[in-house]
């Protein structure tokens, strides 16, 4: 077990994780293949929302992934940190919306 | 910028670049050759000439950052009148039909325009590596696309994005309006016109230490923005894979990617692109007349490996046709993903 839990090098072991259960793993990748084919959206729209997505879910795998891939397939700079401001904007509103809940309750208990 | 020639730089050296590439030691990449032998394809040989590639001058009015070349204004190097007289004495006597004329910037060769009309005469057809903004350059290249026109020349140049920012900075400052420019020169003659018959195809070439994505993909991408943006047409779009030599390799290394992109040439390998690639059906000239197996072995100084035909001098069509082509690491570009050539992508 390394001293950190995050190491650059295991985004290119994603594939080993079929050694365990190797079914699952190829309906995954299969899946997973699928999806980012150009098909309704194209496979470069698809790798915009990649990035955003990996940025909500912080994973640095996905981040790096997808940072490349992005800006490989033509996005710009400013293209793709809009998409992260995206990504930031639903997540700081899904803490926000919230704040009707807290509302919500204060109001009930408060005299 | 200067050329790495000019600065006297240690990657000026093409044995220093080899040195690099070959270096197993230190990067533990696996060897090109072995690769093709292990699916059956080494020796990788010849399977006839159909295209006569030249290389008529290093000299450049650009000095592009991924440059193989290593081109630019101040390169001195330009083929002369008499060595045309060879390639065409030579083409005159062959059967192949297609001569791709490429530098440098091929116009600034005060010859270019005579062995474009002498090529013709033979009936061969021309492919013309224009980078665009020569034809804005001077006022004496501003009729080149008429010049184009008049000899059925089908036109190739480099557009490695359709927007500014990538492309100044692979290509210097300006490069894209002056290029934006220019297509729209070529366009009003008639190129990239539906049935015109004159073919204008632009290439594509990653800004940075990647892959070039899917070709068709692009094409589609680039012809709609073009049109939008600028009301420009073209006929098809070649993405290639810059190779890990010259400007390029000097950029991997000062960069720090050069072992990933390695990798990445590597982990990409498709023996689907063998039987495809460029060096099987070209012969590639340089502008002293000696003979490779394509343009990136001719920057490294690799002469093909028929000893006895070397030089256009010594020209031997039947033993150049079924020559083993000379392979080291830099080959892996031309076999990562879709392949990659002179013509785009190589494989599906």
């Amino acid at each position: 077990m390394s001293a950190h839990y995050y190491n650059a090098d295991d985004l290119a072991k994603f594939g080993s994780i079929g050694e365990y259960q190797k079914e699952l793993a190829d309906k995954f990748f299969s899946y997973y293949g699928e999806v980012f084919k150009d098909s309704q959206l194209t496979a470069k729209e698809k790798s915009l929302i990649a990035l955003a997505v990996a940025h909500a879910v912080q994973c640095p795998y996905c981040i790096d992934a997808y940072s490349s891939d992005a800006y490989e397939k033509g996005y710009s700079e400013a293209q793709m940190m809009e998409a992260v401001h995206v990504a930031a904007a639903i997540k700081g509103g899904a803490v926000l919306v919230h704040g009707v809940q807290m509302m919500n309750k204060v109001k009930e208990i408060k005299m | 910028m200067k050329s790495l020639n000019v600065l006297q730089h240690h990657l000026a050296n093409t044995q220093n670049q080899l040195a690099i590439l070959e270096d197993e030691g230190a990067h533990k990449h696996a060897s090109f050759k072995e690769k093709l032998a292990a699916i059956g394809a080494f020796p990788l040989r010849a399977a006839g000439i159909e295209i006569f590639q030249v290389n008529v001058g290093k000299m450049c009015n650009q000095v592009c950052k991924h440059c193989h070349v290593d081109a630019g204004p101040d390169r001195k190097e330009i083929m002369t009148r008499e060595t045309m007289q060879l390639c065409l004495t030579i083409l005159a006597k062959s059967d192949i039909k297609i001569v791709d004329l490429t530098g440098g910037a091929p116009e600034l060769n005060p010859d270019f325009r005579w062995f474009v009309a002498e090529i013709k005469k033979l009936g061969k057809h021309i492919i013309v590596r224009c980078n665009l903004t020569i034809i804005l350059a001077n006022k004496k290249f501003h009729d080149l696309p008429e010049f184009f026109r008049e000899h059925r020349i089908e036109v190739v140049s480099s557009l490695p994005s359709f927007t500014k920012d990538r492309t100044d900075r692979q290509r210097g400052d300006g490069v894209f309006d002056d290029s934006i420019k220019a297509l729209k020169m070529l366009n009003a003659v008639g190129y990239g016109e539906e049935d015109s018959g004159l073919f204008l195809n632009l290439v594509y070439n990653p800004a940075g230490a990647f892959l070039p994505p899917s070709q068709q993909a692009l094409e589609k991408e680039y012809k709609e923005e073009l049109l939008k943006n600028f009301g420009i047409r073209f006929n098809h779009l070649f993405a290639i894979t810059n190779m890990p030599i010259s400007r390029y390799l000097d950029y991997l290394l000062t960069s720090g990617n050069y072992d990933k992109y390695m990798e990445k040439l590597i982990s990409a390998f498709n023996p689907a692109a063998i039987n495809n690639v460029m060096c099987r059906n070209t012969i590639s000239v340089s502008w002293d007349g000696f003979l490779y197996d394509c343009d990136f072995n001719q920057m490294l100084d690799l002469l093909v490996d028929v000893p006895s035909s070397r030089h256009l001098r010594d020209f031997d069509l039947d033993l150049l046709s079924a020559r083993a082509i000379v392979l080291k690491q830099h080959c892996y570009g031309c076999t990562a993903g879709a392949g990659s050539s002179c013509g785009g992508t190589v494989a599906d």
